[in-house]
């Protein structure tokens, strides 16, 4: 036990009672020193930086919107519409809290996504830092969650179909897929004791694993220290007296003054959303979830909320054709290896074999289920993105020129397959999402050959700043 | 620390104790999950459905609620009949083979998958991913259908098509025909949804 320490003589209260603290709870001291004042983060990180900071701003603001609906919200099936509009319309100043909440959901994949993208930008899921994506993803994961269970609980034509249809994915597993959509409902259809059990993961199941998540992402990245624009790790050069990082400097105030800009420029955009489009034109808050649900009626379109999109998309693309393009794809890949692969011959038998099998399970079983694995893929994918990367440098500004080329399309893929996820199917737009599943897709899995092409820029020592 | 050797005994009885936590703890576990399975008072929910389809004219459908599913009755023309003829070369399943004990009752496992030719009795929830389809019973070309189009079911979650007998058509995500829940015909018109034998 670190021994108490005496206030000088002559100290002020103030001084007398920060000690006082200090004596009886050093863990607060050393915490604001680990994580803020001798955090040492690198110079000229860029606006692609402010976003973990802002993520954390709407996930405060989810957790108070949230207790503050909770009081009168009614997790039961003929009381739940009622009372979501009873919010809005009656409860003083209900309108404002509610619309926080959804529009907060929306800001919350925005800023998540852009978070993300920067990690792919800069290569900082490289190690060291393979844990503090592979927490990021499970974040990702759990907000996935909260925003699918969230929605059913307004009790509106959307979230009943949504959930509905969300639910039977978990049907198409084979073998147990119906006992376990059985288990997860809690009744044979979609009704009082689904919206019950969603309304305590929503409230406080996930939230609590949400937190702990966060708390480890955040720990793990101080342990680590944070990645920059250039991709190089800036504790290869420490002042030799001191041990900090060269190109180093505090968090606080450093980055805080940083991230308070960023903070109200966000909310600025925030608020003219809230007060001014709050449903953001059927986006945020889908026009049929203004209809109370009705299990003998589907909405003549229904689509999930903008940010499932692309992943939709994906599902929608796995029609019998596509498993039979998968088909393909295995069997080539399969010939590639035994015919230009360099691995010894009992390996190139596996290989052969594996091929087989898997194509013999791509015909067996549906190409429904298939949609299902397709969706589930393109995020758990997300999870060996550290080891699918094999390219010499981290960031993207020394990479080859093409390579941006390579990015520039998956993003442009991606927000193709997102709209394509809301429109209404057709032959033509079956086959977009078909080939910006096989691009999605591709762009991993091909990742650790096509990450090694090309002529790398050098890489600086020190990063790359301008001071301003 | 200390730097003393391993006491292997200390281990063994480290390792049963955790072992014996484990299995406790998974124990426990049961009841907790066997909470999220349909209650007591869901299971009962699921009584029989009567409905009157005397007022059903030719070309109309009723909608009733059994189990919290809509079950569809169409009394189909002569001419919608027929168009079964035409569309059992483009549907999956024209017999109805896959699962017929979970989706079709032997009664209806025939071309009109019905017990009376003319009316078809179907659960109206796509077997893709649960959606309730729209009736879409004129023919002719439509919007998101094709030109060939005999009349039938359009869902709009994933653009699965069913022809009027229920049955899914080639190459959609819906990989079975809609459902045709037990039921019997109490008099030429009263409908007995959810049981089929006499009790």
């Amino acid at each position: 036990m670190a021994d108490f320490k005496q206030a000088p003589a002559g100290a002020s209260n103030a001084d007398k009672l920060t000690l006082w603290t200090q004596n009886r709870f050093p863990t607060a001291f050393d915490a604001y020193r680990v994580h803020m004042s001798e955090y040492y983060a690198p110079k000229a990180q860029n606006i692609w930086y402010v976003f973990g900071a802002l993520a954390i701003l709407v996930l405060v603001m989810q957790i108070v919107t949230g207790i503050f609906l909770v009081m009168h919200y009614k997790p039961d099936a003929s009381l739940a519409f009622a009372s979501v509009e009873y919010i809005m319309r009656d409860v003083p100043w209900g309108w404002l809290v509610r619309y926080m909440h959804s529009t907060g959901a929306s800001a919350f994949f925005i800023i998540v996504y852009l978070h993300m993208f920067r990690g792919l930008l800069y290569g900082s899921y490289r190690k060291p830092r393979e844990l503090v994506w592979i927490f990021g993803v499970a974040i990702f994961l759990c907000l996935m969650g909260e925003a699918f269970m969230g929605y059913l609980l307004p009790w509106g034509q959307m979230s009943y179909w949504g959930a509905q249809v969300i639910i039977n994915l978990f049907a198409a597993i084979p073998f147990v897929g119906p006992d376990l959509a059985l288990l997860i409902r809690g009744d044979y259809v979609v009704g009082d004791a689904t919206l019950n059990r969603f309304f305590a993961f929503h409230v406080i199941a996930i939230p609590l694993v949400l937190l702990g998540l966060v708390a480890a992402h955040i720990f793990a990245l101080h342990d680590v220290g944070s990645n920059n624009p250039d991709g190089i790790e800036i504790k290869d050069h420490r002042d030799p007296k001191t041990g900090i990082p060269l190109d180093g400097i505090p968090f606080h105030p450093y980055y805080t003054v940083h991230d308070i800009l960023a903070v109200s420029v966000f909310l600025i955009i925030f608020s003219a959303i809230i007060f001014f489009a709050p449903e953001m034109g059927g986006y945020f808050l889908e026009y049929n979830n203004f209809i109370p649900a009705d299990p003998l009626k589907t909405p003549a379109h229904i689509a999930p909320v903008w940010y499932f999109t692309p992943y939709y998309s994906m599902l929608r693309a796995t029609t019998d054709p596509m498993v039979n393009v998968f088909c393909a794809i295995v069997g080539l890949a399969a010939l590639l290896a035994v015919w230009k692969g360099k691995l010894p011959g009992l390996a190139k038998v596996g290989v052969v074999i594996a091929a087989v099998v898997a194509i013999a399970l791509l015909k067996t079983f549906d190409a429904k289920f298939w949609g299902v694995v397709v969706m589930g893929a393109a995020v758990m994918i997300l999870f060996a993105l550290p080891w699918l990367d094999r390219s010499p440098v981290k960031s993207i500004r020394y990479r080859p020129g093409w390579h941006k080329a390579v990015y520039g399309v998956f993003v442009v893929v991606f927000f193709i397959l997102g709209w394509l996820g809301i429109e209404t199917v057709s032959d033509g737009k079956t086959l977009m999402s078909q080939i910006g599943t096989v691009y999605y897709f591709g762009f991993f899995l091909l990742m650790p050959w096509w990450s090694q092409l090309g002529e790398f820029k050098p890489v600086p020592e020190r990063v790359v700043f301008q001071a301003h | 620390m200390s730097n003393d050797a391993i006491d292997p005994d200390r281990r063994t009885w480290i390792g049963i104790a955790c072992g014996a936590g484990a299995i406790g703890t998974a124990f426990v576990a049961v009841p907790f999950v066997s909470s999220f399975a349909p209650s007591e008072r869901a299971k009962a929910a699921g009584a029989a459905v009567e409905v009157d389809i005397s007022a059903l004219k030719p070309g109309q459908m009723q909608t009733v609620e059994w189990r919290g599913k809509p079950v569809w009755i169409l009394k189909r023309t002569p001419e919608q009949l027929a168009s079964l003829k035409k569309t059992g070369e483009q549907v999956a399943d024209p017999k109805s083979q896959r699962n017929p004990g979970e989706l079709t009752p032997e009664y209806a496992r025939n071309e009109h998958r019905s017990r009376k030719p003319e009316i078809l009795v179907a659960v109206g929830i796509c077997s893709h991913l649960g959606c309730s389809p729209s009736a879409k019973l004129e023919a002719g070309a439509q919007p998101s259908l094709p030109d060939d189009w005999q009349g039938g079911f359009f869902c709009p979650c994933h653009g699965s098509t069913f022809d009027l007998a229920g049955r899914v058509f080639k190459n959609k995500p819906a990989p079975d025909n809609l459902e045709v829940p037990p039921h019997m015909y109490l008099s030429d018109s009263r409908l007995l949804i959810g049981e089929d034998k006499a009790a």
